[in-house]
């Protein structure tokens, strides 16, 4: 679970390397360090055009990635979490939420939402790392199912993005079970012949990549992304050695056998919709 | 082996042997000593073990005199026929499964294994499967709803087995994989945390008609010790991890996440273990009764049902 850490840093594109000039708005690439105005940045699909880095994004990017003219209807836009288990380490995890909230300006760590993609009417579930790295409580877990309903019931094509160092260790078991809810709700889109596509993207790790992540009819992965079940550090712990460069990378994982494809984002959209496009008659 | 918190116990019980000792070589009667004794070392047990905290619990699902889930299974259907392999990669030995009956009606157990000894404990993995294992469990789980048999799964374990190979065989897929399946399966389903339930290594094979905990047992999404060196930088807050996580029976029923909770001889299953084999045998049946007449379409709805109902959000209507 490495999220705790990388949480405390934000997502690095929205807060510490972007910087305000008298052009508007400029994104510094956290690899090769290319500054690049935000503007061509959305051009980009906020890929650095210098170096290739995908940028580490949120629903509010992915939706103007994938959604045409970024029209979309969000679903379950009111969802927040509660604190079942009133839950306190160094910390209360309602403090911790109320400060997400500010800070990330988003309800919870995913948001969910139907609209076209290339004219096709699809629902997509999208991740959020800058809340709480991303990890998976109640809100996560059922806006996913509901969001997973509302394809099934629609007969609209799924897509979920995932970009969640795991689980939510605050809400406990409420957080595992969320894991059961969410792949139960895949099986019955499944029956209906619903497809499901599946976007891995850096980091999905933990009870996602054990849950609706890897569960895609097509789990399609972005670039070097890191893609696990247990965490890099606790495996290194394991076994008392260095991992292999390239260990749990999106390539590691198409080697494996484990993810259909690696789409760079700037064909992302135009790649689910011809996959659809084979499968699916709306 | 005494815990810490057994202490006045094993006080008690040392001053007990001496007693005995002293009257057994026939100088002076102590059988009122004796008795007195007796009484006061049911009394504390009872104190004690009336009132275990999280952390304690978890002490006692890991005692390694603990029933693992062949001892059940052995003990329970006697004819057991131990079925290999996942057909795939290998056979795991830290998950294991097969069909055997009780009183007459044939069960697929399906269970996280531990080991005894050093060398025993290297052979299952300590109780850690690879993906193998969840394939495995899967199979079987498939043979069983093929011949129409309900599926026994005993959970004890510390995690799902993490480690080089384990993700090259995509661990994540495997535990995703049977969520999924066993959703939608066709026989009934009984889980029983029986040991240990840490996190997706546990769940793998947990989605159930009924999952019943034993009352010394934990379930959650992380160890107490992972839990306090993630939240705390330190190993040394497991106590307040394990209080925070609620990961005990008690707290998992009150809070819907579990159907109900099979108790346990007075400290612990390893003290009495035909008891507690009994217990579980008997809530086997009982459970098996509740769900075996059930369609499979209303056992399969119902499965959902309760899943999708797990979790706490709040929901603004008013807000936009
Ligand atoms: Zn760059």
């Amino acid at each position: 679970m490495s999220w705790f850490k990388r949480v405390s840093e934000g997502i690095t594109t929205k807060t510490k390397e972007k910087k305000a000039t008298p052009d508007g708005l400029w994104d510094k690439c956290p690899r090769c360090k290319t500054i690049t105005p935000h503007k061509e940045l959305i051009e980009s699909k906020f890929v650095c055009p210098t170096c290739d880095y995908h940028y580490k994004i949120g629903s509010k990017e992915y939706f103007e990635v994938l959604f045409d003219d970024n029209k979309f209807k969000e679903l379950d836009a009111n969802l927040t979490s509660g604190d079942p288990l009133g839950f306190v380490d160094t910390k209360s995890y309602k403090s911790r939420i109320d400060e997400s909230i500010k800070k990330s300006g988003l309800k919870d760590a995913c948001r969910t939402a139907v609209g076209k993609s290339n004219g096709r009417k699809i629902v997509i579930a999208c991740m959020d790392f800058g809340f709480i790295g991303g990890s998976m409580g109640s809100v996560v877990g059922e806006k996913i199912s509901r969001a997973i309903d509302y394809a099934r019931e629609n007969r609209h094509p799924m897509i979920i993005i995932s970009k969640s160092g795991g689980a939510r260790m605050m809400e406990a078991a409420f957080s595992l079970m969320q894991m059961a809810k969410t792949s139960a709700k895949l099986a019955l889109l499944d029956k209906e012949k619903i497809p499901y596509i599946s976007v891995l993207t850096d980091p999905t790790t933990g009870g996602i990549t054990a849950s609706f992540a890897m569960l895609g009819d097509f789990n399609i992965a972005e670039p070097e992304a890191l893609i696990g079940f247990a965490g890099p550090r606790v495996i290194k712990e394991t076994i008392g050695k260095d991992l292999p460069k390239g260990f749990q990378s999106s390539e590691f994982l198409l080697e494996h056998g484990f993810v259909d494809l690696i789409v760079h984002r700037i064909n992302l959209k135009e790649k689910i919709s011809k996959l659809l496009s084979m499968v699916w008659d709306d | 082996m005494y815990f810490d918190f057994e202490k006045p116990i094993q006080e008690l019980d040392e001053q007990l042997e001496k007693a005995k000792e002293t009257h057994d070589k026939g100088k002076i009667d102590m059988m009122d000593m004796i008795n007195s004794l007796v009484k006061k070392i049911d009394e504390t047990k009872k104190e004690i073990y009336g009132n275990l905290s999280g952390w304690q619990r978890v002490q006692i699902s890991r005692h390694q005199d603990r029933p693992y889930a062949l001892d059940y299974i052995n003990a329970m259907a006697p004819d057991f026929i131990e079925i290999h392999g996942d057909r795939n990669v290998k056979d795991d030995k830290a998950m294991i499964g097969g069909f055997g009956s009780i009183d007459g009606q044939a069960f697929m157990f399906i269970g996280q294994q531990k080991g005894r000894n050093t060398k025993e404990r290297q052979y299952r993995n300590f109780g850690m499967p690879n993906p193998e294992g969840y394939r495995k469990a899967l199979r079987l789980m498939k043979l069983a709803e093929k011949f129409n048999r309900p599926i026994v799964t005993l959970i004890d374990t510390p995690g799902a087995s993490p480690g080089l190979e384990a993700e090259e065989r995509g661990q994540g897929e495997a535990i995703a994989k049977n969520l999924m399946e066993m959703a939608v399966l066709k026989v009934p389903i009984i889980c029983i945390v029986i040991g240990e339930g840490a996190s997706g290594g546990a769940l793998g094979i947990g989605v159930g008609d009924k999952v019943l905990m034993m009352e010394n047992t934990w379930y959650s999404v992380i160890s107490p010790e992972s839990c306090s060196s993630i939240l705390w930088r330190t190993w040394d807050y497991k106590e307040k991890a394990a209080d925070a996580l609620k990961l005990t029976a008690n707290d998992m029923l009150k809070n819907g996440l579990i159907d109900g909770i099979i108790s346990e001889p007075l400290g612990g299953a390893h003290t009495d273990i035909e008891k507690a084999v009994s217990s579980v045998k008997k809530e086997i049946k009982k459970q098996y009764k509740l769900l075996k007449d059930k369609t499979v379409d209303d056992l399969i709805n119902e499965r959902i049902e309760k899943f999708s109902n797990m979790g706490v959000v709040n929901e603004d209507v008013a807000e936009h």
